[in-house]
């Protein structure tokens, strides 16, 4: 099983310049343990003190924000689409 | 800050600094932190602006927002070229004697120039940040107010526009965008699929968008409601303020306003307490209020007040707090109580206002009715948008009158038909005249 990850351009410094890469990992839980051991200083930049994603980001599985999914342990699917993004795209209209 | 402050005491020293880790950026197009991606806000050195921003230096500016101009991000030497604000502030006697009000105002941004919404005030400072970063192409994403105001400033200034609306939008607010010569791009999602793109088109194309990478700035342009709103009432701040909420950003722009006026001496110190008015189909910063959160839980938006419904609002973790800290309060209405808002606010004060300012009216109705704003208070209700922009929300309210024939008698019969009672005067009252 492989999912494709994007991040934004502002965190790609942290991933040799990738914006999009692929992970196995079952879910977003998984998927920040695996950045802890792939990018370190991009787990360092995504997440809180206590491990969480930090509040101002936003993660979206497939068009769908991952809260209305399930949250951290919302089971990741072959060929999901997994996107990181500062939730300033909250925006106004 | 970035430059010194004994170097350039004719030019504001502003920067955007992230509001949690405090890191600083200078000034360019970015709304999130690098490091932990919360948005950047515009921070002032309030000493690079003492004793230039008078309530007599603002009296001799023009009448629209750029009489407050030292206390906007705007690029040393930028000339604005575009009237914009100096709304009226109106004392509602009508409204308030419904209601129970006795000192009420309310702030009309219904008729901001140039496109009848409050919008008007963030996307002018925006623009004139575009500008100065250099940027040909401005944009958005919206499904209303903003696009129209950026359509039309841009068209003034000369810049192209390219606005991205979700593929079914209603027909009229296509047009009024249109009109002014913007790229109008219809995107097949919602309008949180519209903004999501636009935050990754703006990380790849070098495109100013108002709402995204111009943020920090654009956010700035609200706190000009609340120098107004001091400055018409005669450099006072007011009890309470009731105000509508999307993002979350305009009430605590208001606050961060009132805050520079009593640094700067302008005003006298008060705890001007902030009460948020949201729809009951999309309340999360409402919700986060009244459970005491603070954080935000994200809904899916379904009201007709389409102009506040953002159901994960960026700023909505901030407004609640701050709403908290202020001792104030957050309400919200259901779609029947906003229809029945337009409706009062214009037979009481002549104000037409769209779906969200029929949720600010209703809202203050509450606020009243339920003690938490008292009667003699000085309270200002912010009237954000034009009911002109939405009046299908008020499709079926009123009946088709008949067509009555161009005969004195036809029309004393039809007005007999409605009521029984018709005013023309009586033969003998006539003749005592």
């Amino acid at each position: 099983m492989s999912v494709k990850v994007v991040i934004p351009t502002a965190l790609a410094r942290h991933t040799d310049g990738q914006k999009t890469f692929h992970s196995e990992a079952a879910n977003l839980t998984a998927l920040l343990t695996e950045f802890d051991a792939k990018f370190p200083a991009l787990s360092e930049n995504v997440k809180d003190e206590h491990g969480k994603l930090r509040k101002f980001i936003n993660v979206y599985v497939n068009d769908e924000d991952i809260r209305f999914l399930g949250g951290d342990t919302h089971a990741f699917e072959d060929g999901d689409e997994v996107m990181l993004i500062p939730s300033i795209a909250g925006g106004s209209r | 800050m970035a430059s010194s402050v004994s170097e350039n005491l004719s030019q504001t020293v502003y920067e955007l600094r992230c509001n949690e880790c405090g890191k600083s950026f200078g000034n360019r197009p970015l709304s999130a932190c690098e490091d932990c991606l919360a948005p950047l806000e515009v921070h002032y050195d309030l000493e690079s602006v003492r004793g230039r921003f008078t309530r007599e230096s603002i009296a001799a500016g023009p009448a629209n927002i750029w009489r407050y101009k030292e206390l906007l991000p705007i690029p040393a030497g930028y000339q604005p070229d575009l009237p914009v604000g100096f709304t009226p502030l109106i004392r509602a006697k009508n409204l308030g004697k419904r209601i129970g009000a006795n000192n009420l105002f309310i702030k009309n941004d219904s008729v901001c120039f140039p496109t009848l919404s409050f919008k008007d005030r963030v996307v002018s400072v925006a623009l004139a940040n575009a500008q100065a970063f250099g940027f040909a192409t401005v944009g958005c994403s919206s499904t209303g107010n903003l696009a129209n105001s950026v359509a039309a400033q841009a068209a003034r200034l000369g810049l192209k526009a390219t606005i991205l609306v979700p593929a079914d939008l209603e027909a009229a607010k296509i047009l009024n965008t249109q009109v002014y010569g913007a790229r109008l791009v219809r995107i097949d999602g919602n309008y949180d699929h519209v903004n999501r793109l636009c935050t990754q088109i703006a990380d790849e194309y070098n495109w100013g968008f108002v709402n995204v990478n111009l943020r920090p700035y654009y956010a700035e342009g609200s706190k000009t409601v609340g120098y107004e709103i001091a400055e018409q009432l005669g450099w006072k701040l007011p009890d309470n303020i009731v105000c509508p909420m999307a993002g979350g950003s305009l009430i605590r722009k208001i606050r961060k306003a009132f805050k520079e006026l009593i640094a700067l001496g302008l005003v006298e110190p008060k705890e001007v307490r902030f009460f948020g008015a949201q729809a009951t189909g999309c309340s999360p910063i409402s919700q986060a209020v009244k459970n005491g959160w603070d954080y935000i839980e994200p809904q899916k938006p379904n009201t007709i007040a389409r102009s506040l419904a953002i159901g994960n609002p960026a700023d909505g973790p901030a407004a609640a707090k701050m709403i908290q800290e202020t001792g104030g309060w957050a309400e919200d209405v259901s779609d029947i109580e906003i229809v029945s808002g337009i409706q009062e606010l214009a037979e009481t004060e002549g104000i037409f206002t769209e779906t969200a300012g029929g949720v600010t009216t209703s809202v203050t109705a509450r606020l009243y009715a339920h003690g938490r704003i008292s009667p003699d208070e000085l309270t200002v209700t912010v009237i954000t948008g034009n009911g002109l922009k939405t009046t299908d929300a008020l499709e079926g309210r009123f009946i088709a009158e008949p067509a009555v024939k161009p005969k004195l008698a036809a029309f004393d019969e039809y007005l007999r038909s409605l009521d029984g009672t018709p005013e023309i005067a009586a033969e003998e009252e006539l003749a005592t005249v």
